[in-house]
């Protein structure tokens, strides 16, 4: 099976693989080298770095002001991931290439390409998704105030993005994990002119930050143990299972470290607090990057080092495995809830997007990888459908608020059905997409605590719990946006083609996508995942376990019912709603459990006041006050010895007093601003001092 | 070539600009043309000449000196004209001249007042050969002398063409012209760091006399002597001190460092320029030049404080970053925490720490010093550099908002541009410091400066959000505010291309670096 031309590059790695993890799953692929399109996928990434240049300098010029370099841009990279995908599924690629820019100590520097499953994956996905959004986004940014220069940045977004996920290292990882959170920063902060845009995006960014700064930390703890930034080097001292290898005594804090890089761009408690607010941007964003893709970067990563963290010997990362299923169930049920009060139907789905999130988290934590990427590719596309209905919606009534909307049903037929249809993925139905995703989590949860994990049966209680959740808020944003009276003030009208046609094909993506990885009878998703590098397991379900889907189903229903029962227009009144409003349950959701509070007024505020103005204090006063006091000092001494000399003191102290009035001059000199005078006599010192040593 | 090899080339790098000050001098006060041509004339020449350098050195032996000449010069003390080249300096006199040439072309048509371009340009020419100077000297007289040359063009400069604005200094109830205190605050924190560290030469230069047959002020013989442990005791702990207080008072470390916000602030924006790009660089050179090869043992001994004195940098200027309203302040308080990264970095007395920090010094030269042309052109044109009353910029004008926005991020250290390595790897270092210094410590030192980052990008998207974003205050109304001009571009634009490509190239600063210190931590502290 290995084919004849082996990348000269790199030698490819072939391999039947034994016995893998927890889940009993073996692993036999034989990954070849993809050939030349494999060789020139660099140009995946390349372009959409150089693109945003041209569309900045001469996008103005152009017929469609930019765009058509924009989403020219998306359809080579969704061609080129399609074509990708498919080479990948006729027989598996796993190569990689570098190219050193420098070398620091004994570390290459290097930036390069990865083209294996989980890449591929990425790359598919971005572009397609990418697509999709920028072809919507024309409609929907059309008469912007910055329409070039959105553009410009989105397509920067790419080409971070890309160069994250086509990483062979934890630099070039670090690189694009970066530029996706400036892009992040510059489009969220999209209209500046409003502070609180602005302030949104620096929430982001400085929320992100903080996390980076771990993720600083697990990189160098990492490559440090390891001897190399690479992945591949990293995964094979974890292939070779070597305790004697310092990543066994740095593994946990490497693993911790780096999860919780993970956990700032993905979003989990207790970082999930700039998502929501990431929601100012314009909904395009929103739907690829605060949905889609650049929030999975924490997943991917995860996934990309997925053998560490799998390690059933204990030996590396295993015991950071616990806690990364624990942090994502806590961010999937507790996130899910936030959703049940939010007006703002974009902040609906922000916290869905964390909440959802959790379950990828909590997947990775519970071992099931092929679970966790699956729900991220099949959340791509049903959320950015969800995100760009809602855009339609917004678009249409001219506001956030989902008590402006109502009734559009008749009004906005396209978006409502393809909205009803990501929503179906969204919670699960049997057979969208998001049920064979969302299920297979829950089956692998449902195994590690078959198994006898506690903690795996106390995140399957949270995860099956979160699928009331999830259908709850999503229910109750159907009904009070579609259903029902119109209480917006603009005239709603459905949105142009150019918008809706997107909606149809991503929720075509959302309806069928789930079809791909159907344990017991057809898995190509698996099969496309399990070309990589080194071999690994994973807790994997070989077939649907129907009790579970049953559980699963009714806990969606009760979701559904609930929500019908009390935000379908026709069947209640206010008052009636407003004693779901529980006593502490609802202000503490109101309030966002005061997690922003507390780090606005606990960390924020008392850094930026207090603390900075007790520094400046202390430098103005203490530190700089020395420096002051001394020349106070040297001045009053110049002072008093002139005084001296003037009142002609008698015979006794002339000769001291002709001392002290000697260096007094000096620093009367210089304190009159005669400091040239004083570097001709410091010269004159020097050189006299040379004099003297020459004598001796 | 050949006399270009032996000497000559490094000669002209550095001589050039002195040529310049004099020909400047001999031209008439109204031709201002000419003399901007002539100091544009003689600076370009040392870059080209600088430039030349490159395509002479051999970068298969970074880690030693080229280019070089060793001549007689004060034979009474035994003081020679020793210069050379290794890759330790070679990337800073490019940086030196590099920037210089910049300078002078932003100043084409930014006269700060008193007008006088003669003087100025004059004064930035000594400036260049004291900066470059320092860089090649090998002789601590000549060395001594270079960096002091510095002192006193940078004095007037501050002093003459400096902020006239009246600085209210606190608890004595001075109310003093900015220019007046800061120059003279810079200028006396300076000499008196200068005098120890003369102190220090001088007794090195005694204490050979001891293990060779004649006293030397050679740095190469000395470091000989200080790899072979000649130098120990209290001896060597007052010498390193002195040394210590000499450089540490120049980078500066916290708490020698109160000049540099003030100096900085008040200085003309091409002054800051040279400051922030430069001059602070001569402070981490020396340490690393002349501290650790020649008294290692102690540099070994005191690496901790000096770690711990560079991480409350980091988060002590970060924190005052936070509490500035002027603009230009804030810049200047940044210095402290980038510099707390660079010196960071030499603690750990690691290569990746040494390569981080120098690849850190030529970062914070193209960055800082963008940002300080920034600041400068902004002040010209809104008459102020109070962020309560800037906003909006990216309105007034959005070239120079994004080139803000760039530097800005720049300097917090986004990756893949230039200000990235030296934070991340100075960080790693302080993870597996040398042998023998303690790795609690250190990594202790790691955290804090992994805060220190998350500061900088606080106080420097605080900066962003105050100057860009926003709506342009009422006051700004009806101004007619000119974008970025052709002189800006000229001299802004290779500073962001620089900035870029050793981004994404490292290889830039790393290929000079990587090997000759690997071989300086080697002759130092042994394989």
């Amino acid at each position: 099976m290995v084919p004849a031309s082996v990348s000269t590059l790199l030698p490819i790695l072939a391999f039947v693989a034994e016995e893998g993890g927890e889940g009993g799953h073996e692993v036999a692929v034989q990954v070849g080298n993809g050939g030349a399109l494999a060789q020139w996928a660099w140009l995946i990434v390349a372009v959409p770095l150089v693109v945003p240049f041209l569309i900045v300098f001469f996008g103005k010029k152009l017929p469609f002001k930019g765009w058509e370099l924009a989403a020219g841009t998306m359809g080579f990279i969704g061609a080129y991931g399609t074509a990708l995908l498919l080479a990948n599924a006729a027989s598996p690629i796993a190569t990689e290439f570098t190219l050193e820019v420098g070398r620091i100590g004994s570390f290459a520097i290097e930036w390069g390409w990865v083209v294996d499953g989980l890449s591929i994956m990425m790359y598919f996905l971005v572009g397609v998704v990418g697509f999709f959004v920028f072809v919507y986004a024309k409609g929907y940014m059309e008469g912007d105030i910055r329409f070039t220069w959105f553009f410009a940045a989105f397509t920067l977004f790419a080409g971070g993005m890309l160069v994250l996920v086509s990483a062979p290292n934890l630099i070039q990882l670090i690189v694009g994990w970066e530029m996706v959170g400036l892009a992040s920063y510059l489009l969220i902060g999209h209209y500046w002119e409003d502070y609180a845009n602005v302030d949104a995006g620096n929430k982001a960014f400085m929320t992100n930050k903080v996390a980076d700064a771990a993720l600083f930390i697990g990189a160098i703890i990492m490559a440090l143990s390891v001897g190399s930034f690479s992945f591949a080097d990293m995964l094979a001292v974890v292939t070779a299972q070597d305790a004697s290898s310092p990543l066994a005594t740095f593994g946990f804090w490497a693993g911790l470290m780096l999860f919780i890089g993970a956990m700032g761009k993905s979003a989990q408690f207790p970082f999930h607090v700039w998502l929501p607010d990431a929601m100012a941007g314009p909904t395009p964003v929103s739907a690829l990057m605060h949905a889609a893709t650049m929030v999975t970067a924490g997943v991917y990563l995860l996934g990309r080092i997925f053998p560490f963290y799998l390690d059933p010997a204990g030996l590396f990362g295993g015991q950071v495995r616990v806690i990364i299923m624990i942090i994502g169930g806590i961010t999937l049920l507790f996130m899910g809830l936030l959703a049940f009060v939010q007006n703002d139907i974009k902040k609906v789905l922000a916290y869905s997007t964390v909440s959802q999130l959790g379950y990828m988290v909590a997947a990775m934590g519970a071992g099931a990888y092929t679970a966790g990427l699956f729900h991220l590719f099949t959340h791509a596309f049903f959320k950015s459908l969800l995100f760009l209905g809602a855009g339609s919606v917004i678009h249409a009534v001219h506001s956030n608020d989902m008590s402006d909307m109502g009734g559009l049903r008749k009004r906005m037929p396209y978006t409502y059905a393809t909205f009803v249809i990501g929503t179906l993925a969204l919670i699960g139905l049997f057979p969208f997409a998001g049920f064979w995703s969302k299920d297979e989590i829950i089956a692998s949860l449902y195994e590690v605590g078959i198994e006898g994990s506690g903690a795996g049966w106390f995140v399957f209680a949270l995860a099956v719990a979160g699928s009331f959740v999830t259908a709850f808020y999503m229910g109750r944003a159907v009904f009070l946006t579609f259903f029902g009276e119109y209480k917006g003030h603009a005239q709603p009208h459905e949105s142009p083609r150019v918008m809706t046609y997107p909606l149809i094909g991503l929720a075509g993506f959302a309806a069928l996508a789930g079809l791909l990885n159907m344990p017991g009878i057809a898995t190509p998703f698996t099969s496309w995942l399990a070309a990589r590098r080194v071999p690994m397991g994973d807790v994997h379900a070989q077939s649907i376990n129907w009790g579970l889907v049953g559980l699963v189903t009714a806990m969606l229903a009760v979701g559904v019912v609930l929500a019908y029962r009390i935000f379908f227009p026709d069947r209640v009144t206010q008052a009636e709603r407003d004693r779901f409003e529980i006593p502490v349950l609802y202000p503490l959701l109101r309030h966002k459990y005061y997690i922003d509070d507390l780090y606005m007024d606990g960390i924020v505020r008392p850094t930026m006041g207090p603390l900075a103005s007790a520094v400046l204090w202390v430098d103005m006063w203490v530190v700089d006050g020395i420096v002051n006091g001394a020349g106070v000092v040297a001045r009053g001494l110049a002072t008093a010895v002139r005084w001296f000399d003037n009142r002609g003191v008698d015979g006794i102290f002339n000769g001291a007093a002709a001392a002290t009035g000697g260096s007094g001059s000096v620093l009367r000199l210089f304190f009159t601003g005669k400091v040239q005078q004083y570097a001709a006599l410091s010269f004159a010192g020097v050189v006299l001092l040379a004099v003297l040593f020459i004598i001796f | 070539m050949e006399w270009f090899d032996n000497g000559w080339g490094i000669a002209l790098t550095v001589f050039l600009p002195l040529v310049g000050a004099v020909v400047l001098l001999a031209i008439p006060r109204a031709q201002e043309a000419a003399l901007k041509w002539t100091a544009l004339i003689f600076s370009g020449a040392a870059f080209v000449s600088g430039l030349a350098l490159l395509f002479r050195f051999d970068f298969s032996r970074t880690g030693d000196l080229q280019l070089g000449a060793n001549l007689n010069w004060i034979e009474a003390i035994n003081a020679r004209y020793h210069v050379g080249v290794d890759g330790i300096s070679l990337p800073l006199v490019v940086l030196s001249v590099f920037i210089t040439v910049l300078v002078v072309l932003y100043s084409w048509n930014h006269w700060p007042e008193p007008h006088n371009p003669k003087m100025l340009l004059a004064l930035i020419m000594v400036i260049a050969v004291g900066m470059t100077g320092t860089f090649v000297a090998l002789d601590l007289v000549l060395f001594f002398v270079f960096f002091e040359v510095v002192l006193l063009p940078m004095y007037f400069m501050i002093g003459i063409w400096g902020d006239r604005g009246v600085r209210h200094v606190p608890l004595f109830n001075w109310n003093i012209e900015m220019r007046l205190y800061a120059s003279l605050k810079f200028f006396v924190f300076t000499l008196f760091g200068s005098a120890f560290m003369l102190l220090g030469f001088l007794a090195l230069y005694f204490r050979s006399g001891d293990f060779l047959d004649h006293r030397t002020f050679d740095m190469l013989e000395l470091a000989q002597l200080g790899s072979a442990g000649r130098f120990a005791g209290s001896f060597a702990f007052w010498v390193f001190f002195a040394l210590f207080l000499g450089f540490a008072v120049k980078v500066p470390m916290w708490p020698l460092h109160t000049w540099l916000p003030d100096a900085h602030t008040a200085a003309p924006t091409i002054g800051s320029v040279i400051l922030a790009a430069i001059l602070l660089k001569l402070g981490t050179y020396a340490f690393i030049r002349i501290s650790i090869p020649i008294l290692p043992q102690e540099a070994k001994n005191w690496a901790w404080l000096i770690g711990v004195l560079a991480v409350i940098g980091i988060i002590y200027g970060s924190l005052a970053c936070l509490a500035q309203t002027d603009m230009k302040r804030l810049i200047a308080y940044s210095s402290v925490g980038h510099m707390g990264f660079v010196m960071l970095g030499i603690a750990t007395l690691t290569s990746i720490g040494i390569n981080a920090a120098i690849i850190g010094m030529v970062a914070h030269g193209l960055i800082t010093g963008l940002l300080f042309f920034l600041a400068g052109s902004m002040a010209h044109r809104y008459h102020t550099r109070d962020m309560g009353r800037l906003g909006g910029n990216m309105k007034l004008m959005p070239v120079m908002g994004v080139l803000l926005g760039f530097a800005a991020m720049a300097s917090l250290g986004l990756p893949a541009l230039a200000g990235f390595w030296g934070e991340f790897m100075a960080l790693m270092a302080s993870f597996n410091p040398l042998a023998g210094l303690d790795p609690t410590l250190f990594r202790g030192l790691m955290i804090a400066g992994a805060i220190g980052t998350v500061l900088t990008a606080g106080y420097m998207l605080w900066m962003l959000r105050s100057v860009n974003f926003g709506e342009p205050s009422d006051e700004w109304v009806g101004h007619d505010f000119h974008d970025v001009d052709a002189w800006e571009w000229l001299a802004w634009a290779p500073l962001v291309i620089a900035t870029i490509a050793v981004g994404i190239y490292p290889r830039i600063v790393l290929g000079f670096t990587n090997d000759a210190v690997a071989q300086l931590v080697t002759r130092a502290f042994g394989g």
